[in-house]
């Protein structure tokens, strides 16, 4: 009975174990910095415009047997806009734009992940940016994972999604080619 | 009328420069506030703010010249009917005019020269960038400038209704003397 109950609680922890070893927790590459949040929209309709949130913070879990049970979290501090040109960011701060006075953070959460291929998932969450938030829905790629040369062990991803500045509550008007931004994603994550 | 200031008056150097300097202060309010709220394909997007930039930077020269000046001729004495509070005042209100101004136009400075870009001035000749490694230096300098610029154009307003007041109340010769009497 004894040896009975001990084999069964083995097994269980066992279990619980190998299933904590499937899905992995990863935090992002925030140290080494080899994780961007980036943005373009057009300018006038003629060129790019790319810019970058250098300050932010998240983590995921990704499972190579399971992609679908996935989740990412990202936190972002919307004053840490960089165009690489100061009048212009002291203006996408302002109320113009982003609002950073009032609305400091920027957040994605996921809510759920949908393979659509090899290596590829949809991953639909909720979007905190400028105090408004919304659906929307990341296509993602996953890069790469393995072993790195320092002792950990580290996976990538990159993803993009296409916002319209009016959803968000930016009604500056840009002119009809600028009135949407396409925001991309590019992670490293260390597994915990 | 004389170039220099006398012990009694003011000369034409040191009033050519306080009208110039009132004509672009309030411009200079003026056009800053207009500039900011434009439309992005207005055709003065980026004229108006090229205009602003330049302006403020002769207006910095001219500030330093006005300075100079006031050293190598010194403005005539308080006039004998003011007394030792209005003396006070005074003194204090030009200092905070003057060393305002400086700040003013310093911050404005210290928002376009922050990525380390140099400011055209009229398309003539670039003043470059010095200080760039204030945290957040766009947003701080810009915050300076706004309010200072609000709190100067009040305190110029306040100056100016002195200077009506020593004119129609006390009926001495204040106001006149900035016109070279």
């Amino acid at each position: 009975m004894l040896k009975n109950t001990l084999a069964a609680l083995a097994l269980g922890t066992a279990l619980i174990g190998a299933g904590q070893a499937m899905a992995a927790d990863y935090a992002i590459d925030k140290q080494g910095q080899h994780a961007f949040v980036n943005f373009k929209i057009s300018h006038l309709g003629y060129s790019w415009l790319y810019g970058t949130f250098k300050d932010f913070d998240g983590s995921f879990s990704f499972d190579e047997k399971n992609p679908e049970a996935s989740k990412v979290s990202v936190t972002l501090n919307t004053a840490s806009v960089d165009t690489n040109h100061a009048e212009r960011d002291k203006h996408i701060r302002s109320d113009d734009f982003l609002s950073v006075g009032k609305h400091p953070t920027a957040t994605f959460e996921s809510t759920a992940v949908k393979s659509t291929g090899e290596g590829a998932a949809d991953i639909t969450g909720n979007l905190t940016l400028n105090g408004v938030t919304k659906p929307v829905v990341i296509a993602a790629k996953f890069i790469g994972q393995g072993t790195d040369p320092w002792g950990g062990y580290r996976a990538g991803f990159e993803g993009s999604t296409t916002l319209q500045l009016k959803d968000f509550g930016i009604t500056k008007d840009l002119g009809p080619a600028s009135e949407s931004v396409e925001l991309i994603i590019s992670v490293e994550g260390v597994r915990q | 009328m004389q170039w220099r200031n006398s012990p009694s008056r003011y000369g034409l150097v040191s009033i050519l420069m306080h009208w110039l300097v009132a004509l672009a202060v309030f411009g200079l309010f003026g056009l800053g506030y207009w500039m900011v709220g434009l439309d992005y394909y207005s055709s003065w997007y980026k004229t108006a703010p090229d205009l602003h930039k330049s302006t403020g930077l002769v207006l910095l020269a001219l500030m330093l010249v006005r300075l100079l000046w006031r050293w190598l001729s010194p403005p005539p004495s308080a006039l004998p009917d003011h007394g030792r509070m209005t003396r006070l005042a005074s003194k204090l209100g030009h200092g905070f005019l003057y060393l305002g101004l400086l700040l003013l136009m310093l911050s404005g400075y210290l928002i376009s020269t922050a990525d380390g870009r140099a400011i055209e001035v009229f398309g003539l000749f670039s003043v470059p960038a010095t200080l760039t490694a204030i945290p957040n230096q766009e947003d701080v300098a810009g915050l300076v400038h706004e309010y200072l610029a609000w709190a100067l154009v009040i305190f110029a307003g306040i100056h100016a209704l002195a200077a009506l007041k020593h004119h129609f109340i006390d009926r001495d010769r204040t106001l006149v003397r900035m016109f070279g009497r």
